[in-house]
């Protein structure tokens, strides 16, 4: 169980992996998540959107970026390779029907989360609108998989080396001030992008999901630790969540209790970039 | 004034040469002195980790059992939850028969080395015995717990341990939810029967509060590990990282998995927080947040764990339970520089055991007795910079007979903290209750069961904290019992 039968480098230090859990693929739904844990005593537990999933394989996708202590321990595995701990899925699935046409926005690595969303929107009905977000043409994932679903896809990079060279809040805006406006918008990234493509859309009063990506511990509602203000009211997001209504998440709070633990964070990043360092010189000479 | 181990084993030794041969008469018996607890020297302990308490010697358990005046009609028994033959299994240990007297506990108790820690015996066996009513002072009856701790520790010492006897399979299955004390006792006492058991567990660690909640320092983790080994002895099955109710519902259990029974002991795990302004500001935390990073995810090994945990000068803690001098116990050893208890009652109303407010004083952890928290003040960055507290004082008595607290009018004022954790109680995950609409529930979100521990569900049983709400291990590994035996007799 938990082993890597899969992975891929989608970018600098973007990595897809398919892991072998049965129960999960064959149990989740999109909108739902994973904890992770790479070493049972002193290893931490991060959560995980689950990308994509194979229940007659037995397998689910995660695709993550190297950017703290696990992810970046976890680009170093490969396949064959086992996950000590894998529990899901967690929270709620995306509720999904027909709402008519959707608009579905992706920033950098939220692309992934949001391709199963899409994907199911799609399924049941809906003329589906991708925007995906990026810094430059390198950092787009998924593209491939979301022109397959996406009846309209529209890229947008901060250097415009592709696409429209423009926030993905421009684009948004644009599409709410059609008509008909979309009658459902999903965003997943960075949270000052999904603050932001909330604030786009609350004057056209398009109802905006967001799926938040706090920190965890156990992802079954016992600690609070990942608690988040939702239109006044405090909301576990590993048990409530992940998805809420954009329009009522206070993202600034949840921004900086993201940043709770920066200065162990930063540490540690600062050891792995020279862990990677040392590896790139050992590797040249 | 710290008095060694040492020296409590020499002054043992002085007293057991006296009386040790002798028979002796109540008035004797009486006029032993208590054997105090051997501990950690508090200025020591506050930097490391390891178990506060360190057991009786042997002499002191001779001495201690000999305080015990084998009362025919044994009130402690009653005061015991699980009626364990405490006179019975005392005689024991004057008889230095300690094989015999672990063999006593365990008729009635699985646990006997973590309820030797953890119950709280003053307002249980201990409350009733007549040696602490003579003396008008519950806090010199015979210290029941220490000696039930001081043989079972022997037993693990002398690896003495041996696997129950299992009887032939009868090829039933029968699924644990959750492997804290009341879901180890129940898959213990149905894998006897022969029957195959699985605990599923959502943890990555077998447990439950003892794994994640209760400190190293007061109920060493190797204990309990023990514990969830001899299961494993025992053909039962435990599956970590999986969430019923979510990785699989309860009926699919019943339904498609082939499991005869189900037995739910998911403890009350969901934080209350207090519901005032500023309680999402980065730095408060509840306890059972706090507390796992630090037990579990063993953050309090800086280097090696990879799990942080919230760097503290001043650490206020809310609550006057075991969890609030667990939480806070633990601040101080991190590192904290002030660490308050905060309660809106007074000591006589604190609901932790005697013995861990007592620590948490010769620790250095101030109590702010009747005040409460009205609001949590943070800085320009959303961090917690202050407490703006209230004042209370005991007005009439309440339907339980306590005296309530009312706020003083007008008595807020702000102290400096940079760190807020709740320690008000939990109530019960409602997971399981969410995607199975036929369980029912009270209003407080406990599974209701009838005298067998039977849920509205056939073939589904449970018992501990989902059903009794945040109570104890003893309490929990009783209902694991009863639900238990039931299962054996349904199937
Ligand atoms: C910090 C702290 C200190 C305490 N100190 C004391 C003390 O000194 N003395 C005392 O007697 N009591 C103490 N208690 C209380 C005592 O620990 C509990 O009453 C007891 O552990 C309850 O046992 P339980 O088996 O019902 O549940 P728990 O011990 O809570 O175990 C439940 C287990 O079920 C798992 N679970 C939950 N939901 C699911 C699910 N859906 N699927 C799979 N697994 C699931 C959980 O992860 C957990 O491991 C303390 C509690 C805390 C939090
Ligand atoms: S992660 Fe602990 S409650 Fe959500």
């Amino acid at each position: 169980m938990n082993r890597i039968i899969l992975k891929k480098q989608l970018s600098d230090d973007v990595f897809m992996m398919k892991i072998a859990a049965p129960h999960i693929a064959e149990e989740r739904k999109p909108g739902q998540f994973v904890i992770l844990q790479l070493d049972t005593d002193f290893g931490e537990r991060i959560p995980l959107t689950i990308a994509d999933a194979d229940a007659e394989e037995g397998s689910v996708t995660i695709i993550y970026q190297a950017v703290g202590n696990t992810t970046h321990r976890l680009s170093k595995l490969n396949e064959g390779d086992r996950i000590q701990n894998l529990l899901g899925p967690l929270g709620q699935p995306t509720h999904i029907e027909k709402f008519g046409s959707v608009v579905c926005v992706g920033g950098g690595i939220g692309v992934a989360p949001l391709h199963p969303i899409a994907k199911a929107l799609k399924q049941a009905g809906n003329h589906v609108t991708v925007i995906i977000g990026a810094r430059n043409k390198d950092l787009i994932i998924l593209e491939e998989e979301m022109k397959t679903i996406a009846d309209e896809l529209i890229i947008c990079t901060d250097d415009g080396s592709k696409g429209r060279k423009d926030l993905v809040t421009a684009p948004l805006k644009e599409l709410c001030e059609k008509n008909p406006k979309p009658n459902l918008a999903v965003a997943i990234g960075p949270p000052i992008m999904m603050k932001f493509a909330a604030l786009t859309t609350k004057p056209y009063g398009v109802h905006t999901v967001v799926s938040l990506n706090t920190i965890m511990v156990d992802g079954t509602g016992m600690c609070g630790g990942c608690r988040v203000t939702v239109g006044g009211q405090t909301k576990f997001v590993c048990v409530d969540g992940p998805e809420f209504d954009g329009h009522l998440v206070d993202f600034d709070n949840m921004m900086l209790r993201l940043g709770s633990y920066k200065a162990k964070e930063e540490e540690d990043h600062h050891k792995c970039h020279l862990d990677l360092q040392i590896e790139q010189l050992q590797k040249n000479s | 004034m710290h008095i060694s181990a040492e020296e409590l084993k020499k002054n043992a030794q002085l007293i057991l040469s006296e009386i040790k041969d002798k028979s002796l008469s109540n008035k004797e018996r009486t006029a032993i002195p208590l054997q105090e607890m051997p501990a950690q020297d508090p200025k020591i302990r506050i930097n490391n980790m390891e178990e506060v308490a360190q057991g009786y010697s042997r002499e002191q358990a001779l001495v201690e059992s000999r305080r015990c005046l084998q009362c025919a009609s044994a009130p402690c028994v009653e005061g015991c939850p699980v009626q364990i033959n405490i006179p019975g299994f005392i005689k024991a240990i004057e008889e230095e028969n300690f094989e015999k007297s672990i063999g006593v506990i365990k008729e009635a108790s699985l646990l006997p080395s973590i309820c030797g820690r953890v119950c709280p015996q003053e307002s249980q066996c201990q409350e009733k015995c007549t040696v602490g009513k003579i003396f008008k002072d519950p806090n010199k009856s015979v210290s029941i717990g220490r000696l039930e701790r001081f043989v079972a520790d022997w037993e693990a010492s002398e690896a003495k341990r041996s696997i129950p006897e299992i009887k032939p399979s009868t090829g039933k299955k029968v699924a644990v939810i959750g492997s804290g004390p009341a879901g180890i006792t129940a898959a213990a006492d149905i894998a006897k029967e022969g029957h195959e058991v699985v605990v599923f567990e959502a943890f990555h660690k077998p447990g439950g509060v003892m794994i994640y909640g209760i400190p190293e320092f007061r109920l060493p983790k190797k204990i309990v590990e023990d514990e969830i080994e001899t299961l494993k002895k025992m053909n039962v099955t435990i599956k970590q990282n999986f969430l019923v109710g979510r990785s699989r519902t309860l009926k699919d259990l019943l339904e498609k998995d082939g499991f005869s029974a189900v037995f739910i002991g998911t403890g009350a795990g969901l934080p209350k927080f207090m519901g005032i302004e500023g309680e999402n500001l980065v730095g408060v935390f509840s306890a059972n947040e706090y507390l796992t990073r630090s037990n579990l995810m063993k953050a309090y090994k800086k280097d090696t764990a990879a799990t942080p945990i919230y760097p503290s000068k001043k650490v206020m803690v809310f609550g006057g339970g075991n969890v609030a001098m667990d939480a806070a116990r633990t601040a101080i050893r991190l590192g904290a520089e002030e660490v308050s208890i905060v309660y809106r009652r007074t000591e006589a109303e604190m609901p932790a055991r005697i013995e861990e407010v007592a620590h948490a004083k010769e620790e250095g952890i101030k109590f702010r007795l009747l005040e409460n928290a009205s609001k949590i003040i943070g800085d320009e960055k959303g961090r917690v910079k202050a407490v703006e507290l209230v004042t209370f004082e005991l007005g009439e008595p309440d339907a339980s007979g306590r005296r309530r607290p009312v706020q003083v009018k007008g008595s807020e004022h702000v102290v400096e903290a940079d760190t807020v954790i709740v320690a008000i109680g939990n109530e019960s995950n409602p997971l399981i209750k969410q995607t199975t609409q036929e369980l029912e529930v009270n209003k407080y979100g406990n599974i209701i069961v009838d005298e067998n521990c039977k849920t509205s569900m056939d073939r589904v049983y449970a018992g501990g904290d989902i059903v009794l709400g945040a109570a104890t291990v003893i309490l929990a590994m009783g209902e694991g019992r009863k639900a238990a035996a039931a299962i054996n007799k349904l199937l």
